[in-house]
């Protein structure tokens, strides 16, 4: 069983550590003054995709991301952990896109790229929204099942659960593609509020992988020095191609240097559906919150200090 | 037709208490705009058992949707309930628990019908928004505040034209209060199978487990709340010991999970649960925005930091500067010493 598998990865400013010239005194995030990084549980999703690339031979695993060129990092990076390839989804058309904006780009870009998938896994949420939105709009706007906070997948097996329609949530049938459906299934542990449960659903279908999933293999050296001069056009400086590069014959011998790139026309995504346009939420303003600051006591952590607090704490009624 | 709704978890027939926090909100806003509350309970068994978990909090109007199949959750047939329900009553404002069902069901529906929806809000609100681009004033639209970029800014979030507005809470950011025992609402036991096609129930469900909460921090008196600077998952240990001593539950900073000193059901913040302690006592927590938001409403606040810059002190009413090590020891053993 050779599986098509969608790998959907972000790149993501690091809001883990934010130091204090993280806004600017406008109030506006500084993103020169984050790293921008791989967004955390997009790696968990890729380590599963990985997982299934192990057991069935044959299988690829394609990251999608969209952003400007500097997102193409993304792509090498899941390429350097064991992903076949990947497109970057770049168009001015997508930006000031909300979490529906977002997931039509992606849904309409799948469509295009790999009309067969099997399987699209992402990362439950990324890190500079933690909305968890996209994964389930996309699974809504491809018409298809959704399994969110998975932590392993189980197996998947041609089996029990066959289904030869598959239907939006409005009950209307998709256009033919979405319909060959072959009989696979797939198995999977998730955590739900206060447990864990073991659904199966029938393939294709997108799952949303959680941060306390098995971590991503590291890279490898070998997958390292192959693919480190992979590059997107966008990355290119503007006015120039591939063969204007120092070594620009690699690019010829070796078309997979050479990264898949997808602009809005490229996927015939309708203009009003992307974007600031495509955003039913605006933003409406944008605040640094001050707390109101208390009057603090002031201690140190001697043991007079110590004493005295838990003596005023008991006196209150508050402890004890 | 514009009124508000609110999606109610059920877990087998008890109604979770995040919905009844919704329900309470839901309520306040439907004032505030001159219309109805509505409420929706999908799942199996539930007539009969769950009106009177709903209809105290002032619901104008229940849709129980009672069926086999949605019950436990999954994501497509609960979603085809909403999606088919908002088309036939065009409701202005759809809210739901911003737990794994609502972090599921919202963006499907949301995406279904192309309206806008805000996660993890900390604050809702009703109030004019102006368009200075198309120069168009709106009335009455629902701010949707929250914590973004990592909690580092709060954002307010309006959906001008697409309707439901739609919003995720945490639970326990709202305040869950009975508004009348024996409010008299309609109840409406719809007919599931016009809602539901058959090819909705994909997912079959093999194996399930739920356990009571293990912690209850929302409702502790006192909780110890340790953050990155514990260290490590040992670090975490003297606030065990220091919780046990007062009676208290223990609790952790979003930087504490994700570097997994602390489990995931322990965080305190706006990812995480809301707390109002009488006592809360913050080791090694510097204090980000999205934790602040979890726990701002506590009694007393008492901060234990080597750093005494870091920003939970501005709102403490003690300031101990020392570290964790060296202080939880002492707390422990003067509480001994002055309680007996």
């Amino acid at each position: 069983m050779k599986l098509n598998i969608i790998v959907l990865a972000k790149q993501v400013p690091d809001t883990r550590n934010v130091g204090p010239d993280a806004m600017t005194p406008e109030g506006t995030v500084n993103r020169s003054a984050l790293p921008a990084i791989f967004n955390p549980e997009d790696l968990n999703a890729l380590e599963q995709a990985l997982r299934l690339k192990d057991q069935f031979p044959g299988t690829t695993v394609t990251v999608i991301t969209m952003g400007p060129g500097r997102a193409a990092e993304v792509i090498r990076e899941a390429m350097y952990r064991g992903a076949d390839g990947g497109y970057l989804l770049t168009d001015r058309a997508f930006a000031g896109a909300d979490t529906l904006a977002t997931s039509y780009a992606l849904a309409t870009a799948i469509k295009h790229v790999c009309p067969n998938v099997d399987l699209i896994i992402g990362g439950r949420q990324a890190i500079d929204g933690d909305t968890a939105q996209v994964g389930p709009q996309v699974a809504e706007k491809l018409g298809l099942n959704q399994i969110t906070y998975v932590e392993e997948i189980i197996s998947i097996d041609h089996s029990p659960l066959t289904i030869d329609h598959c239907t939006t949530s409005e009950g209307r049938a998709r256009n033919g593609q979405w319909s060959m459906v072959n009989g696979q299934s797939i198995i999977v542990k998730r955590h739900i509020d206060g447990g864990v449960e073991t659904v199966e659903s029938p393939l294709p279908c997108v799952l949303t992988v959680n941060g306390s999933a098995a971590p991503c293999r590291p890279r490898n050296v070998k997958r390292v020095m192959k693919y480190k001069r992979c590059l997107a056009p966008m990355e290119l400086p503007q006015g120039t191609g591939f063969g204007d590069l120092p070594y620009a014959a690699e690019y010829e011998k070796k078309p997979y240097l050479k990264l898949g790139q997808l602009s809005c026309a490229d996927v015939n995504a309708d203009l009003q559906q992307c974007g600031l346009a495509g955003s039913p939420t605006k933003v409406k303003n944008v605040e640094n919150i001050v707390f109101k600051a208390k009057e603090s006591k002031v201690l140190t952590g001697s043991d007079e200090d110590v004493n005295g607090l838990i003596k005023e704490l008991l006196n209150e009624r508050l402890i004890g | 037709m514009n009124n508000v709704f609110v999606y109610c978890e059920i877990e087998g027939t008890q109604v979770q208490e995040v919905s009844q926090e919704l329900l309470t909100k839901g309520r306040k806003l439907a004032n505030t705009l001159g219309v109805q509350l509505e409420a929706v309970a999908a799942g199996s068994g539930i007539t009969g058992k769950v009106e009177s978990q709903i209809l105290p909090y002032g619901v104008d109007k229940l849709h129980i949707f009672d069926a086999e199949g949605l019950a436990p959750y999954t994501s497509k047939p609960h979603t085809a309930v909403l999606v088919n329900l908002f088309k036939q009553e065009k409701p202005q404002i759809c809210l739901m628990g911003a737990d794994v069902v609502g972090r599921d069901l919202g963006p499907r529906v949301s995406s279904a019908l192309h309206s806008g929806l805000t996660a993890d809000c900390t604050s809702l609100e009703i109030g004019p928004h102006e368009d200075k681009k198309n120069g168009k004033t709106y009335e009455n639209l629902l701010y949707q505040i929250r914590p973004a970029f990592g909690g580092n800014i709060v954002a307010t979030i309006v959906n001008p034209e697409n309707r439901p507005q739609m919003a995720t809470v945490r639970s326990g950011v709202m305040k869950a209060e009975v508004l009348d025992p024996n409010y008299k609402g309609e109840v409406i036991i719809e007919d599931v199978a016009k809602f539901v096609p058959e090819a909705e129930y994909v997912t079959k469900v093999l194996d399930r487990h739920v356990e009571a909460a293990k912690n209850n921090l929302k409702g502790a008196p006192i909780i110890v709340a340790g953050g990155y600077g514990m260290g490590s998952k040992e670090g975490f240990d003297q606030l065990y010991e220091l919780a046990k001593v007062l009676h208290a539950e223990v609790g952790a900073s979003r930087a504490a999970v994700d570097a997994g000193f602390a489990d995931h059901d322990l965080q305190i913040g706006q990812t995480g649960v809301t707390v109002r302690p009488k006592v809360y006592i913050a080791c090694g927590i510097s204090g980000a925005i999205q934790h602040v938001a979890g726990m701002k409403e506590s009694g007393i606040i008492i901060s234990i930091n080597n750093d005494e810059n870091a920003p939970i002190n501005t709102i403490a009413d003690y300031v101990i500067n020392g570290t964790v090590e060296e202080v939880v020891p002492k707390l422990i053993k003067y509480y001994k010493q002055n309680s007996k």
